[in-house]
């Protein structure tokens, strides 16, 4: 790409990654697919800061002082709710999507971590059930691979209406990504592109969801919590039904949540930022006094212990990362930066998990790339990831004189921008204000 | 062993975990009595078991059988015998929507009507309708075959995968990808199985099969509004 020259001046709305978009598009004649989450800058996060204790609160003493970091989810209704050790679990993605190897990466990881893992479309492996200590499974429109004695192995369950990268969406699995194996899961043909429906097959609408979570308690005894994932748009009124519903979890999947293989337009232009659906979900469940007793985990584009410690503040009790996990096994990493060339991308931009040719053998079924991961060494790096991620957020917690991360609040945080301010409910940096609350 | 239970006695769960306490290799056979509409009655099973329930049932009733024989001796709701596995399902009246829902395996027979979505996504079990099946039945079926005596709906079949589906009567229209195919030696023999186990007379040589043309397997840019 050419270097900018004085005098020409790139336009804001015809930018040459526009242009190109549009040059892709009348060559091929296709929206363009990809894996990863929103590109885009969208209110995040990094706009909110945290006020540290001084004359008017206190800290805790770093290392000496206790601060908390376990989490009891499903509460509500399961006999047997998941006790973890971080609030940081690892979301849904597929056997299909990722490889064995991947998968295996990220059970080993989550153990060392004393957190859970996830299925995801395509049903659950024995091994991921082996390396697994605690293992939620997916309950999703396609239902490949659903069954009763994988259902009854759960130690909880995910009944899932949407996806943050794709809200109203379904899946596609292309034909290059259908070994035998993912085949024979999904009980289709081998090499043909699979499409996962975007609603579920025998229900519509909260009060079918009602009974439906009914269907899957009485299968598995009442003994395991069910969560429910949504994708974050209405969030305020999608949380008060899933709650009405019966969920004991509501998982909250925010729109810069990554995928395995999604329209861009989708990924780019559906469902509100992960920030601002925190508010109006926590203040949908503190209406119907839901508040800590339904959990609400939270996710969508976390990458540091300051992204867990703010989704804490803003009242989630747990969170979960997709994306973040597959960095840390090596997703993207600079060592595999001429492969990544060689396939029409680079190290830091490889975004094409549909495809099947990650070179870091993470999303792909090619035995000979995926060998390429080594799953204890891959979910080593996991678990030190999501260690940094646990001492991070205590680091910030004890700051503000918190003996537990679920004792975090909004009363802790300030906004950077008047945006941020808006959407996460605290007042601006060095104000009193928050946009849209009036406080005479 | 017979066992006897009344819903106006006894709850949901407390029928549905004196079943799934069961033995592995219980053969028993059990009354349930007063149905009235209740919800996911008898769901969960996985024993070689007998189950005759009495009354009309609400949503979901045997969902995900395994092994076990059930008889409704009324009429379903929404999604009976979704995601069976193995067993048999027969319904004495008709069956609401989404019937035998993305089954892997078993039989789901139904002497009536079923409603819309018969057979959704199925993956791998039998259907047979002794009536008619309402719109979209068997969409994006997978396998197994789904039979109909009566008449179908509109958009029969539509994204169809390897489903194999036989009607005997009127076709309202087919969906996306459902086309008419020959009926060879090895169809007919399929159906006249499927037939004999649900119990039916019909002559298989009187039915027509449909299956998927298979050009949405892989994406084409000129079917994109199929998708
Ligand atoms: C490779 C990949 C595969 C995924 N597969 C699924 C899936 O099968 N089911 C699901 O509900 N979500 C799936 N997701 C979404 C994640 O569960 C989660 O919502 C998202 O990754 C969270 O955002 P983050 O990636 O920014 O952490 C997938 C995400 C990725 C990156």
């Amino acid at each position: 790409m050419s270097e900018k020259q004085p005098g020409l001046i790139e336009s804001a709305t015809f930018s040459r990654d526009v242009i190109n978009e549009i040059q892709r598009a009348a060559d091929t004649g296709i929206y363009d697919i990809r894996g990863f989450g929103a590109k885009r800058k969208v209110p995040h996060f990094d706009d909110l800061l945290f006020l540290g204790a001084s004359m008017s609160r206190y800290p805790l003493e770093g290392y000496r002082e206790k601060c908390g970091t376990d989490v009891t989810l499903g509460t509500r209704f399961a006999k047997n709710p998941i006790k973890l050790d971080t609030v940081v679990t690892i979301a849904g993605m597929s056997f299909g999507a990722l490889s064995a190897n991947a998968k295996e990466a990220l059970g080993r990881g989550a153990n060392m971590a004393g957190t859970s893992t996830t299925t995801g479309d395509g049903g659950m492996t024995p091994e991921e059930r082996k390396t697994s200590k605690t293992l939620v499974y997916q309950y999703l429109p396609s239902r490949y691979g659903m069954n009763p004695d994988d259902l009854r192995k759960a130690d909880a369950i995910e009944v899932v209406l949407g996806q943050g990268a794709k809200p109203g969406g379904g899946g596609m699995l292309l034909g290059q990504k259908i070994t035998d194996r993912v085949a024979k899961m999904r009980d289709l043909p081998k090499g043909i592109d699979q499409r996962s429906a975007c609603r579920h097959p025998d229900w519509t609408g909260p009060d079918d969801l009602a009974i439906k979570i009914q269907e899957l308690r009485e299968i598995t005894d009442w003994n395991v919590p069910i969560y429910v994932k949504i994708g974050a748009t209405r969030t305020y009124y999608d949380v008060k039904l899933a709650v009405k519903a019966g969920a004991d979890v509501i998982v909250l999947d925010g729109m810069q949540g990554g995928t395995a293989a999604t329209q861009d337009v989708f990924i780019e232009h559906v469902g509100i930022p992960t920030m601002a659906a925190i508010p109006q979900a926590v203040r949908a469940l503190q209406e119907m006094d839901m508040h800590r007793k339904v959990q609400l985990i939270v996710s969508g584009g976390i990458r540091s212990g300051a992204d867990v410690a703010k989704c804490m503040a803003l009242g989630a009790d747990a969170v979960a990362i997709g994306t973040a996990a597959l960095i840390a096994l090596g997703c993207n990493h600079p060592k595999w930066d001429e492969e990544y060339q060689k396939i029409g991308s680079a190290a830091g931009y490889y975004d094409d998990y549909h495809e099947g040719k990650c070179p870091a053998g993470i999303s792909t079924q090619d035995p000979e790339l995926a060998a390429r991961l080594d799953p204890e060494l891959a979910g080593r790096r996991l678990a030190n990831y999501l260690n940094v991620l646990t001492m991070e957020a205590q680091t910030l917690a004890r700051a503000c004189g918190k003996s537990h991360l679920h004792n975090l609040e909004p009363e802790d945080l300030v906004a950077l921008n008047v945006e941020a301010a808006a959407m996460a409910g605290v007042p601006l940096a060095g104000t009193d204000w928050i946009p849209g609350r009036h406080s005479y | 062993m017979t066992m006897k239970f009344d819903l106006k006695q006894q709850t949901v769960r407390e029928l549905n975990q004196a079943l799934h306490d069961l033995p592995k290799d219980a053969t028993d056979e059990i009354n349930v009595d007063n149905l009235m509409g209740e919800h996911n009655v008898a769901v969960g099973l996985d024993q070689p078991i007998s189950v005759n329930l009495n009354g009309h049932a609400g949503y979901y009733c045997a969902g995900m059988n395994q092994k076990a024989e059930v008889v409704i001796n009324g009429n379903a709701g929404q999604g009976v015998a979704e995601n069976m596995m193995s067993g048999k399902v027969h319904v004495k009246g008709n069956a609401s929507q989404s019937a035998g829902a993305t089954a892997h395996g078993g039989l789901l027979v139904i002497d009536g009507d079923a409603a819309a979505r018969c057979g959704i996504s199925m993956k791998g079990v039998d259907i047979v309708v002794k009536g008619s099946v309402g719109h979209m039945s068997a969409f994006m079926g997978q396998s197994g075959c789904l039979v109909v005596c009566g008449d179908a709906g509109e958009a029969l079949g539509d994204s169809l995968y390897e489903v194999h589906i036989y009607v005997k009567g009127r076709v309202e229209s087919l969906g996306a990808d459902c086309v008419k195919k020959e009926m060879r030696a090895e169809h007919l023999e399929e159906l006249s199985q499927l037939l004999k186990e649900a119990g039916c007379e019909d002559d298989p040589a009187e039915f027509t099969r449909y299956g998927s043309a298979r050009q949405l397997y892989t994406f084409k840019v000129d079917n994109a509004s199929a998708y």
